[in-house]
């Protein structure tokens, strides 16, 4: 766990083991990074936004629940972006397989549940069903 | 002008380009994020005033970062400590803004 975190922050750390991969390849590695960086601050704006520019919704603290939960998402996608990208990086260097992740897979089902969710309850408001 | 013999080679000119951009678009991301955030802040009274700060603050140090890498990257700058710096700062507006949306609920 430290050992990872150490990783995240010194180069020399990433450094001391194997040989420096093609610099294109760590190129590459460092924009798949910036990409997920970009859809964590999608996600931070999206629960910003949500925070501000929803009106109260029927059920109390909706908003501030839907906010809240595209906040700790985004976040989570930053900090497991870096761990990606280290991890990435090493195992470029010691010439092995990329580490396998679900995260995509589960960050795609919750974006997906999370929107049905939200339709339903657009649905169930719209023909005037309430709590 | 391209020499035609080179046509077969890839073009290594190409990656610190694109990966400049890439920290470009991440620096416009990091604006919305600040405006959001600054502006979250700013309905919420005093306590508001002290984040639209440390928003504007955490926003400088991300464009800064951004900027340094977009013009350094390249063979020599493949590794550094801007990546972590760049996401903790996205991690930082998350906590920032999950923390004003939870104090408004009261």
């Amino acid at each position: 766990m430290w050992q990872a975190i150490r990783r995240w922050f010194d180069p020399r750390e990433l450094r001391s083991v194997g040989t420096t991969p093609d610099y294109r390849f760590s190129l590459a590695n460092e924009r798949t990074f910036l990409a997920w960086l970009r859809t964590s601050l999608a996600l931070v704006a999206g629960g910003l936004a949500a925070a501000q520019f929803l009106p109260p919704l029927s059920w109390a603290h909706l908003r501030e629940v839907i906010a809240v939960a595209l906040l700790l998402l985004g976040g989570t996608v930053a900090v497991r972006a870096l761990d990606r990208w280290a991890r990435t990086e090493r195992a470029m260097r010691l010439g092995v397989e990329l580490p396998p992740s679900r995260f995509p897979a589960v960050l795609a089902l919750s974006v997906g549940v999370g929107a049905l969710v939200l339709v339903a309850a657009v649905l169930a408001g719209a023909v005037g069903f309430r709590d | 002008m391209t020499d035609p013999t080179d046509a077969g080679r890839r073009d290594p000119g190409l990656q610190p380009e694109r990966t400049r951009l890439a920290w470009q678009r991440t620096a416009l991301a990091m604006t919305v994020i600040m405006v959001l955030t600054a502006r979250l802040a700013y309905t919420r009274g005093l306590t508001g005033a002290v984040v639209v700060g440390l928003a504007v603050l955490l926003w400088g140090a991300a464009l800064r970062l951004c900027w340094r890498r977009a013009t350094g990257a390249g063979p020599a700058a493949a590794h550094g400590r801007a990546l972590p710096l760049a996401a903790l700062a996205t991690a930082g507006y998350a906590t920032l803004g999950a923390v004003l949306v939870i104090r408004g609920m009261w």
